[in-house]
């Protein structure tokens, strides 16, 4: 059975409507980071978003990335941050408030930040191409291997450092209590 | 939509708009760091939207956005364990309570 070209019954094409799956999952689970009372589903909701934005990496072209993101993203940094929270979390936590004094001047700012980002991102010509343009593995190892191999090693001497800082920042004081 | 730059342009800085609300305005610093990750993701969609779009940097985006994915981890190992430090000596989460230099 052939797919056909657009979705039935809604003028729309597949990648269209995939996209505006994708980032309303997004964008819905990122405002649910910012607002859920409980920072354990807090978490979730960011794993989710993660992911999402991992189908938006692979709908634009951009196999690799995507794989990294889930990698990275859904699989070290959410699980960190998890177990962060159970580190750290007090019993009162989740009944206290949730935000600062200064909320709605923060909702504010980001408003107009988002506002002016948007009318900059319409105003300005970007001499962009009409279809997005695949970058395949190969291509791209050859890339990060032969011309960007430097900012490789260093980035990889960088997670070295702040592995060994965070071992050294978080470990316990031989004379503490807890 | 999904052939244009502006959609992702303007969807990643929807996306960073909230993280930095979240970034001001929660009191949990665990929260805070998630709105960080918020943010670099948003700026991390936009490399790659420009990698995809502008053909002169059709491979260098790519590299970019992995170098910021690397650097992102690294961030976070670093600011949990500051978080995690910190929640040894005060006892609690909330950055409003870190008061110690108010007195």
């Amino acid at each position: 059975m052939a797919i056909p070209d657009a979705v039935p019954f809604i003028n729309l094409g597949w990648d269209d409507l995939l996209f505006i799956i994708l980032s309303t999952v997004m964008i819905g689970t990122a405002i649910l980071v910012v607002t859920l009372r409980d920072i354990i589903r807090c978490g979730l909701a960011m794993m989710v978003s993660f992911a999402a934005l991992a189908g938006l990496y692979v709908l634009i072209g951009a196999p690799l990335v995507a794989a990294a993101q889930v990698l990275v993203y859904i699989g070290a940094i959410s699980v960190l941050i998890l177990f962060a929270i159970m580190l750290t979390q007090t019993k009162a936590g989740p009944a206290r408030l949730v935000f600062q004094t200064q909320a709605v001047p923060a909702a504010v700012a980001a408003a107009v930040l988002g506002l002016l980002i948007a009318l900059t991102v319409g105003a300005t010509n970007w001499n962009a191409v009409d279809a997005p343009i695949r970058v395949g593995t190969a291509i791209l190892a050859q890339v990060l291997f032969d011309q960007y191999v430097l900012p490789f090693e260093i980035v990889s001497v960088l997670l070295l450092a702040a592995v060994i800082g965070g071992i050294f920042l978080a470990k316990r004081e031989p004379d503490s209590s807890i | 939509m999904s052939h244009s730059l502006d959609a992702y342009l303007v969807l990643a800085g929807i996306l960073f708009s909230i993280g930095t609300f979240g970034y001001l305005a929660r009191r949990n610093a665990i929260s805070m760091l998630m709105s960080i990750e918020l943010m670099l993701n948003a700026v991390n969609l936009t490399i790659i939207a420009f990698g995809a779009f502008i053909p002169s940097l059709k491979v260098q985006g790519s590299v970019i956005a992995l170098i910021v994915l690397a650097v992102a981890a690294a961030e976070a190992t670093v600011g949990l364990s500051i978080v995690i430090a910190i929640f040894r000596n005060k006892k609690t989460p909330l950055v409003d309570e870190y008061d110690t230099m108010r007195d």
